[in-house]
């Protein structure tokens, strides 16, 4: 089965893709695309989290056809060539990475986070944002700073009329 | 294995009744763990994520008819107002990336006694319409479960939507499980408040091979509460409310509970939702006087 989608803005043509096999196989074994983890393979860990249309979702549960035509964004597109992105940043700076394993998973859920959240998180939405996201090394302290870090570096980003705007 | 990718109704019916043997799969949320770990090899996948109409809900007065693709994600973004009972549910599924692909649909298909669109649909009297190359059927919800993960569906037929009119009173719903998010219910349950006919609906899940309407609990505390004086409920009402839901269960003992704790269990949320649900009617009322 031949699968077209677009990944991080490329359009990419996948041939002999199995119709039973994940968009997560897709992305790391024939795409080249290893950013994305594999750890559970049932939804559990949020490690595979990806965008799909806009909205993200756990790519080893959705099917490889289910993308076809479809957009894809995944950790490998966030950074601006060598200059990682402001939650990257946050992540490296808060000590939030051990291991590393779940990073991909948790920044991408914590972008999508960022993006449609209108003024700085509560921890309390921090924690539910992440809640399908699992990290077996740091105990999550460092993560939720890393998301509060993050959010007030884009806070203080903002273009000026929107924050001085009453 | 074949997949198929039908881009409408008509079409996706066509197919299922050529291919009786095809998987639908929606969310994938249920069906590509299954996929991922070898435990099912269907000939065919049905991808339904394609049919524009699945994914929506369309209201008309009182009556909703809730597409079977609409994620949960949607539920509690769309539907609150609505439907709080579900709504409620809805928040409690999985994670942010689960509740932005599993559907309702897919929740009535898999038909886990543990589904947690399933005591709130109960309670609120819904129908599942289902339909294939041969027409329409609209089942009641109650009769759609038959025994754990089998429903009512005929092979060539497909979900697609709930019917279920717009909450006239309130709702609740209430889960029992071991942290806030990522939970298969221990044992769930769902209570809506008709005031207007003076009823209300009881659902249970998670504790009896199939989800459960407790009628002889929803016949009695009909009977039961001060509608007209909106007086509080007895204590002894509210007891024996949740004994009623308690019997209403047949639980098992299993790696989430013991049978004991979750007729217990069962008995505290049907009392606690009734407390819950309780106080907004007569915060409704107080506020309408
Ligand atoms: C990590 C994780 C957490 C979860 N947490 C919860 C939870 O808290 N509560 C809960 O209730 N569930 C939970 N689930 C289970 C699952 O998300 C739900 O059952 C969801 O509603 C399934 O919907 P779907 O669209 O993903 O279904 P799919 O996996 O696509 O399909 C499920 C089944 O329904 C059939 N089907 C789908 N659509 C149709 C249709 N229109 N007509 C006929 N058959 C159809 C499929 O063939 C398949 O058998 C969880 C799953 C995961 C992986
Ligand atoms: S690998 Fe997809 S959620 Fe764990
Ligand atoms: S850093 Fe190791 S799993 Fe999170």
């Amino acid at each position: 089965m031949r699968v077209r989608f677009t990944v991080n803005g490329q359009q990419h043509v996948v041939d002999d893709v199995w119709p039973g096999e994940s968009l997560l196989y897709v992305l790391r074994e024939r795409c080249g695309l290893p950013g994305s983890k594999n750890a559970c393979e049932q939804g559990e860990c949020g490690s595979c989290t990806v965008y799909l249309d806009g909205r993200t979702v756990c790519a080893c549960l959705v099917a490889a056809g289910q993308a076809d035509g479809r957009v894809v964004g995944t950790v490998e597109g966030l950074a601006a060539g060598e200059r990682l992105h402001p939650v990257q940043e946050a992540f490296v700076e808060a000590g939030a990475v051990q291991c590393g394993f779940c990073t991909p998973g948790l920044i991408v859920q914590a972008h999508d986070l960022l993006e449609n959240a209108s003024g700085s998180p509560t921890d309390a939405e921090i924690r539910e944002a992440l809640a399908g996201n699992l990290c077996r090394c740091t105990g999550y302290e460092k993560i939720i700073e890393a998301v509060r870090r993050a959010a007030e570096a884009r806070a203080h980003d903002a273009p000026t009329a929107e924050r001085e705007a009453p | 294995m074949d997949f198929l990718r039908p881009v409408t109704w008509a079409e996706a019916l066509e197919v299922k009744a050529e291919r009786p043997d095809a998987r639908p799969i929606a969310g994938g949320t249920d069906l590509m763990v299954e996929l991922n770990f070898g435990t099912t090899r269907p000939t065919a996948l049905l991808d339904l994520t394609r049919i524009d109409e699945l994914a929506d809900w369309e209201r008309a007065g009182e009556r909703l008819r809730i597409g079977a693709g609409v994620s949960y994600a949607r539920v509690v973004g769309e539907l609150g107002d609505l439907l709080p009972g579900l709504a409620i549910a809805a928040r409690t599924v999985g994670s942010p990336q689960i509740r932005n692909r599993g559907t309702i649909g897919g929740n009535l298909g898999s038909a886990s006694p543990a589904g947690d669109a399933h005591p709130p649909l109960l309670a609120s009297d819904a129908t599942v319409e289902v339909e294939s190359v041969r027409g329409v059927r609209v089942l009641p919800i109650d009769g759609f479960f038959r025994r754990p993960k089998v429903n009512a569906l005929a092979p060539d037929e497909l979900i697609r939507a709930v019917r279920v009119d717009r909450a006239s009173g309130p709702q609740q719903f209430a889960k029992i499980g071991t942290r806030n998010a990522m939970v298969i219910a221990v044992c769930s349950f769902a209570l809506a408040l008709y005031p207007a006919g003076r009823r209300v609906g009881a659902g249970v899940g998670s504790a009896a091979p199939t989800p459960v309407r407790a009628r002889a609990a929803e016949e009695f505390l009909s009977g039961a509460l001060d509608w007209a004086g909106g007086g509080p409920v007895d204590e002894e009402v509210g007891r024996r409310f949740g004994a009623l839901v308690a019997a209403a269960a047949s639980p098992i003992d299993d790696v989430r509970g013991t049978a004991g704790y979750r007729r217990h269990a069962l008995a505290v949320m049907a009392r606690r939702t009734l407390a819950w649900a309780w106080h907004d009617y007569r915060e409704a009322g107080t506020a309408c006087a």
